[in-house]
């Protein structure tokens, strides 16, 4: 047991029957997340998945305060997030990378942009190169070079490093990362799922995952939550809710190909398990099944 | 915030002036802020109050709607209110230090605002009642006479579909961008003017960055598609005047008339 860490913690961010509605009182009136309640602890890599407009994206948007509940409670890093002159400095302890954060950028230099975070911290300039170098190596970019940059002479993927930069750069206990991925290469995906985990672990952060990468959650999340209309349906550990293949199909979600390859063996009678989540696992499956042939 | 019902959005319904033909609206419109602008005298300001009042009752539109035209230029209402007080030469009636207040400053600020609000109430009812792709055909209804001397009607008016098209898609954009700039700490609304403006550059280069992003996509789609404007292009309904238009077009010309005639007398 770790000194100074109290027996029972309570979680990071908890959430008691959520309720938001979309426009109240107009005829655009859309209740888009429905008495949610989950807790997640901290340090915790915790992925949301659902298909689109599921409301993934709005329940994330409560976790720093941008929105706040219609009914029920939010309490982040024990901080009702209804109080507003507390929320007002939520975005200290809660970093939320947009869907395409790349298209944020306004700093003629992604050095400045990094460092827009970090200023408005108050912390003194010496700090902010500090935390502006190595949001950068993490993001593996290189600060001198890549930092010299203006952000709309570069690519997309690197852009994209950039603006995750400028989020890492606040040092938040909780990371959230809304569809981090989408659009990039295989391998830009890997990187950057590679130095998600590694601020995880420098940190100790707790990270949420909003994303439709079912191989992502497969391979990074320790809990997964499920959203399909606005409504919580599943929560759990991935080798869990992926066992749950026809409850996921039914709503529009997949599985990670090797756990949907056991799934297709299973149906043609082989004797495989079926809550494998990566090649590996998959691999020594196929592998028993050929030996024993 | 600022998605959802956006100011002058098209608001459904069944009215009469939802009936109207747009070219009849933009005629009306335009004629009654000629009016507006143009009275000099009370007989004239109960012209076109009857005429403005008619038409709001006439839409059927609810009043927070309304309301809601004359709430989003209370700014410009306030500053032209208080300009013309303070600054307007005349007999005395309050001096407050350096500012003093004359009767005709008091009355000439009364009347601008009058005028001002008239103006927009008026000037937001085609875009409440019309939706806008109606809207931009009417205006190239109007236009296309004047294309013999040079006029692009067909660009303008495709100009102007465009512009209201990408209004929504701006505001749903500039939401996501202050929230995500908020989530890095940024505050928009204090500090000195200096300062204030500093703060919306990491709101407006991004948005700018956007918009003209978007602008090169959408050359692009229409390119490849072939596009070529006004030569020979159909609609899918033509416009036609009904009785109705004749009477409301008559209507407002006559009130234009009133309120020049009751100038010059």
């Amino acid at each position: 047991m770790l000194e100074g860490v109290p027996l029972f913690m309570s979680p990071i961010i908890e959430i008691d029957k959520l309720t938001h509605i979309y426009l109240p009182g107009t005829p655009f009136q859309v209740t888009s997340l429905d008495s949610i309640s989950l807790d997640i602890e901290k340090g915790v890599f915790f992925a949301i998945i659902g298909s689109t407009g599921s409301g993934k994206s709005t329940l994330v948007r409560h976790f720093n305060g941008l929105l706040t509940p219609a009914a029920g409670k939010v309490r982040v890093c024990g901080i009702d997030i209804s109080d507003k002159r507390q929320r007002r400095n939520l975005w200290r302890s809660v970093g939320l990378v947009f869907q395409q954060p790349e298209q944020q950028l306004f700093e003629e230099t992604v050095f400045a942009d990094v460092a827009f975070g970090p200023r408005n911290m108050g912390l003194s300039e010496a700090e902010v190169t500090e935390r502006v170098h190595e949001a950068l190596r993490l993001v593996g970019l290189d600060p001198l070079e890549a930092g010299r940059m203006s952000p709309f002479h570069m690519s997309g993927g690197m852009r994209r490093k950039a603006a995750i930069a400028g989020v890492l750069a606040l040092k938040p206990e909780v990371l959230i990362l809304d569809e981090p991925t989408a659009g990039l290469d295989p391998q830009g995906k890997r990187h950057l799922m590679k130095h998600v985990e590694e601020f995880r672990r420098r940190e100790g952060a707790t990270i949420i995952l909003v994303t439709h990468d079912m191989e992502e959650v497969a391979l990074m999340a320790e809990r997964v939550a499920v959203l399909n209309r606005g409504r919580l349906v599943m929560e759990g550990k991935p080798r869990e809710i992926f066992s749950r293949a026809a409850e996921l199909f039914a709503i529009g979600l997949d599985l990670p190909a090797p756990t949907h390859l056991m799934h297709q063996l299973r149906l043609l009678g082989k004797p495989v398990r079926t809550d494998v989540l990566t090649a590996a696992e998959a691999e020594e499956e196929i592998a028993g099944l050929l030996g024993e042939v | 915030m600022l998605s959802g019902i956006t100011l002058g959005q098209y608001i459904p319904g069944h009215s009469l002036l939802h009936l109207l033909d747009p070219r009849t609206k933009v005629i009306g419109v335009l004629a009654s802020a000629v009016s507006i602008i143009a009275f000099t005298n009370w007989q004239g300001f109960v012209l076109v109050t009857l005429l403005t009042l008619t038409a709001l009752l006439v839409s059927k539109l609810p009043l927070g709607i309304i309301l809601g035209s004359l709430k989003s230029l209370w700014l410009l209402l306030v500053i032209t209110f208080l300009l013309q007080t303070f600054l307007t030469p005349g007999t005395l009636l309050v001096e407050l230090g350096p500012l003093s207040i004359s009767r005709e400053g008091l009355f000439a600020a009364g009347e601008i605002v009058l005028r001002l609000a008239l103006l927009i109430l008026i000037a937001f009812l085609p875009t409440l009642t019309t939706p806008p792709i109606k809207l931009t055909a009417g205006l190239e209804g109007i236009l296309s006479p004047l294309q013999r001397l040079g006029v692009p009607a067909h660009e303008l008016a495709l100009m102007m579909t465009l512009a209201l098209r990408f209004i929504p898609t701006l505001l749903q954009e500039a939401e996501v961008v202050i929230s995500a700039q908020r989530s890095r700490g940024a505050g928009f609304t204090t500090g000195s003017p200096a300062r204030w403006a500093k703060s919306l550059l990491p709101l407006f280069v991004p948005l700018f960055a956007g918009a003209l992003r978007r602008a090169d996509d959408l050359a692009v789609a229409m390119e490849s598609r072939c596009y070529r404007g006004g030569a020979n292009r159909t609609r899918m309904s033509t416009l036609k005047f009904s009785a109705l238009d004749y009477v409301v077009i008559g209507v407002t010309l006559a009130v234009l008339a009133g309120v020049v005639a009751l100038r010059l007398i």
